[in-house]
């Protein structure tokens, strides 16, 4: 699987970011284990993986924040282990844990990244202004940045790691902890961002989070890549879906299991469970079946595989088990 | 355009020392912006220097003057002016001592920031997080040493220092603030909480009292007096007493310096490995 899936908005054959064989131990603890990405400019890759699987761990190698033990990594061609200011100037980074001031207001602290980044003083100011407005913050431009809420902080928080206009942004979790709404206008800027131009690695434990954003996603799972590729490809590496089935009643599910051969059943929710995938072929067969038998159903559902199923047939865990 | 970016609006120049003095400048105005718009700390540590010379001068004062003996500043007679005129640098010191466990508090609450995480991934010269603290505090030390200075005049401190003695003295000043701060700041970053590094840095506020700014060593017990006569404060309380009152300075004014610039090299040295070293893990 060495195809991207993506259309790369730059065809450039070096991948913005590439890594290979990285490996982080914090004292006996083997956090990353000799893990390969690349990401071709202008796509994004998401680093998908339970808590613990070391997805924080990878982004503060990349992002030059730790040194790894061993491996190579490139990012927009400068090697961090030569000269990691040449990355500094390349990337932008919004880490899991909030990253603004919070004594100074939004405003402030998207000021203090363009003086830091040693823009013209109305350059800054235009710069502020226009991601204040972009990213709906406009209103509490000039309150501390400690009164703002959790979604509010993300969005200043990634509003000031735009300032420097980077090529490659590196997000850790963007949007664990945000309301469905916030998670949504989230979504929306990192898709114009990518639209833009941006080469982006985002790390989340969403699975559809990866399944919206992301032309590939990488399985992070131990300190390990188990699998690579996009989305659709992971979809067909796992058994197909399964169909449910609804009944009105006991009786009627009773006859409907003795006809069938369910792989699930639940006596509660009245409900069974087949093996099969959503085509039309199957469906007519399976209430062919239940017509002949005379058997009513409720209510049908089929369940195409998803990156859910994608995780527990890669992992051995569930999202749930996982929570 | 400014000839510092690029055409793509990136900083120019790849030596970023270069920009290390525009980026310390950057950090300090942060930092001088949290005091003005939180001034607690710094109002907490001017107050303590305050709260000690009125202690001192006003219920102690009037018993300790009259026993300073041959320690009896020049041009006063005994009891409470006396110990003011004796007490002031003392106080001062303090203030001095007081204003640096701010900056160690303030340090070490600084580095539990996320912010300072997104530095260290910018291309931000290293220094200049820290350069910005410990101007920062030397700008907040001095006006608390000036609060303290005025208040020490009220209570009946009548230096006699001529322009040229103003000037040595607040050089020494800033001298024992750049050495006190950055050890500071090392103890802000070696802490692993806010309320350890509100605590290691006691012992500043501790040795003036053994120093001799409070009473004469020649009054203290043989191991003390020992103690006294050797530890850093006595040799700086001697020359800012000499040179704001005019007692004999001798060769304090060398050790003062050799100490402090000794204290401020070894602390910058270590502060600087202390915030280079790779963070902990998240």
């Amino acid at each position: 699987m060495t195809i991207p899936g993506a259309r790369p908005a730059a065809a450039d054959s070096v991948p913005a970011i590439s890594a290979r064989g990285l490996r982080k131990s914090f004292g006996e603890k083997t956090v990353l284990d000799g893990i390969d990405l690349s990401v071709p400019a202008g796509t994004i890759l998401a680093l998908l993986g339970p808590n613990g699987a070391g997805k924080t761990t990878a982004v503060h190698l990349l992002t030059t924040y730790l040194r790894p033990d061993a491996g190579d990594i490139r990012i927009a061609g400068h090697d961090p282990a030569k000269d990691p200011q040449a990355v500094r100037r390349a990337i932008g980074v919004t880490g899991q844990f909030s990253a603004v001031d919070g004594y100074l207001t939004g405003r402030e602290n998207l000021m203090l990244m363009a003086d830091l980044h040693l823009l013209p003083k109305a350059e800054g100011r235009r710069r502020a202004g226009d991601l204040l407005e972009r990213f709906e913050l406009a209103e509490a431009a000039d309150k501390p940045a400690a009164t703002y809420s959790g979604g509010m902080k993300r969005k200043l928080d990634l509003a000031m790691t735009l300032v420097g206009n980077p090529k490659v942004i590196f997000l850790d979790e963007p949007t664990t902890g945000l309301d469905p709404r916030s998670r949504r206008v989230m979504w929306d800027i990192i898709r114009g961002l990518v639209a833009e131009g941006t080469t982006i690695l985002l790390t989340t434990q969403y699975l559809d989070e990866a399944d919206q954003l992301a032309h590939r996603v990488a399985v992070l799972d131990g300190g390990r890549i188990v699998a690579e590729g996009t989305p659709a490809e992971l979809k067909t590496r796992v058994p197909g879906g399964h169909i449910e089935l609804t009944f009105a009643d006991r009786a009627e599910l009773d006859a409907a299991a003795l006809v069938l051969a369910p792989t699930g059943r639940d006596d509660d929710a009245l409900t069974l469970q087949l093996a099969g995938d959503g085509r039309v072929s199957t469906l007519r067969t399976l209430l062919q079946r239940l017509d002949d038998a005379s058997v009513e159903v409720e209510a049908l559902a089929v369940h195409t595989p998803d990156l859910d199923d994608v995780f527990f047939a890669l992992t051995g865990k569930t999202d749930k088990e996982r929570a | 355009m400014s000839t510092l970016t690029l055409a793509d609006g990136r900083p120019g120049g790849v030596d970023t020392r270069t920009h290390a003095w525009v980026h310390a400048r950057i950090m300090l105005r942060r930092n001088l912006r949290h005091m003005l718009r939180y001034p607690s700390l710094t109002l907490m540590v001017t107050m303590m220097p305050l709260v000690f010379l009125l202690l001192f001068v006003y219920v102690f004062g009037g018993t300790l003057g009259s026993g300073l003996g041959s320690g009896t500043p020049v041009g006063v007679h005994g009891g409470r002016e006396a110990y003011a005129a004796y007490v002031a640098p003392a106080i001062i010191v303090m203030a001095v001592a007081a204003a640096a466990q701010g900056t160690a508090i303030a340090v070490a609450q600084d580095m539990t920031e996320g912010i300072i995480a997104r530095f260290r991934t910018m291309a931000v010269a290293r220094s200049s997080v820290l350069t910005g603290h410990v101007v920062g505090a030397a700008i907040q030390t001095m006006v608390s040493v000036t609060v303290v200075t005025l208040a020490a005049i009220a209570v009946g401190f009548r230096p006699h220092a001529g322009v040229a003695e103003w000037f040595a003295a607040v050089g020494v000043v800033l001298l024992l603030t750049f050495a006190v701060t950055w050890l500071c700041v090392g103890l802000g970053l070696s802490a692993k909480s806010v309320e350890t590094a509100s605590n290691s840095p006691m012992f500043l506020m501790l040795l003036p009292f053994l120093s001799s700014g409070f009473v004469p060593t020649a009054s203290l017990p043989t191991g003390m007096r020992w103690f006294s006569q050797y530890e850093p404060f006595t040799p700086v309380n001697e020359t800012l007493r000499g040179l704001l009152t005019g007692t004999k300075i001798g060769d304090n004014l060398v050790v003062t310096l050799a100490w402090c610039l000794g204290v401020a090299v070894l602390s910058y040295a270590w502060s600087r490995r202390l915030y280079e070293r790779e963070p902990k893990a998240s």
